[in-house]
């Protein structure tokens, strides 16, 4: 199935990564947002861009991949990404966080065409993910990938280990987990979080998270009968 | 033959779903997978029972994960992990993103006594009940148990099904609303019986002059039922499980008639006490002596 994941139809939208300071800073106000809005950037740039078979004039094709974001706080940088690859109208974003803005600080599928998960409460993605991927086995979908991004801080919530042991005991080979590690986590992973996975039976590779080819060909790593995650370091939070 | 249980039937129903509708699926966390191995669904449809192991949030999440992918899932534990240890996984992965499911809970307030406080569960169906959202059933018999579920797993919304292993005499054909059982004279008390409770209900009511009323469905509650079924100003409400969970309910159905209360049900203490069910009832005050005896002295008789 990793042969199959560049033949999505190109967005057709005349953004480019350069594009995504001036769209974020449409919902931030100024030049300066936090790290949370950014520590997510580079890996949702080369998801949305090389890796994801999405298609905003289809939301729900059943054959699309899904990507949900876990770590639903800080989601600027996946609301301006959503803008550049033609799932939000760019006018959007000088609405975000008001009443009535489909935009709040925690994504709602239910508000945003192409979100495939409501989150904020941290340590459901994962679970859910897992699901998801036992429903395309079931139902047959053999071509859909399903990735799942989680923060280094939110490793911490005790139902990613439930859901990170059950994944690797289904074999679940349609499953990637993205975690964006800036360090943010209080009591830390000694041993690196990519160990926890492996441990656990699962493809793992820790990667540049600024370094976009290096994220791509992480992504792209074959692990056949089994799931994928992909550790993505940045600066850590300050 | 051996009459069936509420939670023999469930297995029974849940296997001939997974056998006749491709989008049905059972998430189990360890619970109940030795009857599902025993009714064959197991190897029949090993990517539609799902044993999640010891992991009730994960059980319930992936229960919600494949709705998401538009299936049909049926998750199911003892009441107090299905409903309390995964309360979070409830409220934010079913209607929150937008997807119904099914939940099925065995061991209602006390089935399993002897299992002590961590096994009981009187207070799920309140807390399912801050739920926008969910229909609650407490079935009071196998035969209800059956037609509820077999609504449920047809349907797409968001249900609540607690199993128990207390069960009343006969069924009684179960609709979404109040079913009369008896009609007591103008002015009489009148009494609301859930689930479970109707048996000992009726046995304690003897020769008081009161209309019984009897359901399976708690939420949504069956205002209209109530106004059109009460015979009069006194209400009585018997729950097999937090004494007060529809006290609101009622209330509300009521707010524009006078009218006074009395909920019954399993009181809010931290019983430290094994045993059978039997004897947590006559604690309580929940069997039929002693629903009589709390009936008769609210009434003044």
């Amino acid at each position: 199935m990793q042969t199959k994941v560049n033949d999505a139809p190109p967005a057709d939208t005349a953004y480019g990564y350069d594009d995504l300071p001036r769209l974020i800073t449409l919902m931030t106000g100024d030049e300066k947002h936090s790290f949370s809005a950014t520590s997510t950037l580079d890996v949702l740039w080369v998801l949305y861009d090389r890796i994801l078979r999405v298609d905003p004039a289809r939301p729900d094709w059943p054959e699309r991949d899904r990507f949900l974001l876990s770590k639903g706080h800080g989601p600027m940088a996946y609301y301006a990404i959503l803008v550049a690859k033609g799932f939000i109208p760019e006018a959007t974003l000088s609405t975000f966080t008001r009443y009535n803005s489909p935009l709040g600080l925690h994504p709602d599928r239910m508000l945003i065409p192409g979100v495939e998960l409501s989150s904020g409460s941290l340590g459901h993605g994962l679970p859910i993910a897992v699901g998801r991927t036992l429903a395309l086995r079931a139902q047959g979908n053999a071509s859909s990938r399903i990735f799942c991004m989680l923060g280094d801080a939110e490793f911490d919530e005790g139902t990613n280990h439930e859901a990170i042991a059950a994944a690797a005991r289904f074999g679940l080979e349609q499953l990637t987990a993205i975690v964006i590690d800036n360090r943010s986590s209080s009591l830390g992973w000694p041993g690196g979080i990519d160990t926890r996975f492996r441990n656990e039976g699962w493809s793992a590779v820790t990667v540049d998270g600024r370094d976009h080819d290096a994220i791509e060909a992480a992504l792209l790593v074959s692990h056949p009968g089994r799931p994928h995650a992909v550790v993505a370091v940045v600066e850590p939070k300050s | 033959m051996t009459a069936e249980t509420m939670r023999q039937g469930f297995v029974r129903v849940a296997t001939e779903a997974l056998d006749g509708h491709p989008k049905v699926a059972v998430v189990l966390a360890d619970i109940t997978t030795q009857q599902f191995r025993e009714s064959g669904a197991l190897a029949r449809h090993p990517d539609r029972v799902i044993n999640a192991g010891i992991r009730e949030q994960l059980m319930v999440s992936v229960a919600a994960g494949m709705a998401l992918e538009g299936m049909r899932p049926i998750a199911h534990s003892f009441a107090p992990f299905l409903i309390e240890r995964a309360f979070e996984q409830v409220k934010l992965d079913f209607a929150h993103q937008g997807v119904g499911g099914v939940l099925v809970s065995i061991g209602a307030s006390y089935d399993i006594g002897a299992y002590g406080r961590t096994h009981h569960c009187p207070e799920d169906v309140a807390l399912m009940a801050t739920l926008p959202g969910w229909r609650i059933h407490v079935p009071g018999h196998p035969a209800e148990a059956e037609a509820l579920l077999r609504d449920a797993i047809a349907s797409e919304d968001s249900i609540y099904i607690r199993l128990s292993e207390r069960e009343n005499r006969e069924p009684v054909p179960t609709g979404a609303g109040l079913a009369t059982i008896r009609s007591g004279s103008t002015g009489a008390v009148t009494i609301i019986a859930v689930g479970p409770m109707l048996d000992p209900t009726v046995e304690s009511v003897g020769n008081i002059d009161a209309t019984i009323l009897y359901t399976s469905t708690v939420r949504p509650f069956d205002a209209e039922g109530l106004r059109a079924g009460a015979s009069g100003t006194d209400i009585v409400l018997i729950e097999p499980y937090l004494e007060g969970t529809s006290a609101s309910e009622v209330s509300a159905a009521l707010s524009d008639r006078p009218h006074r209360l009395l909920s019954i049900g399993v009181p809010r203490v931290e019983h430290r006490r094994y045993g059978s069910a039997a004897s947590h009832d006559r604690a309580h005050g929940l069997d039929a002596d002693g629903l009589r005896a709390r009936i008769t002295a609210w009434l003044g008789r």
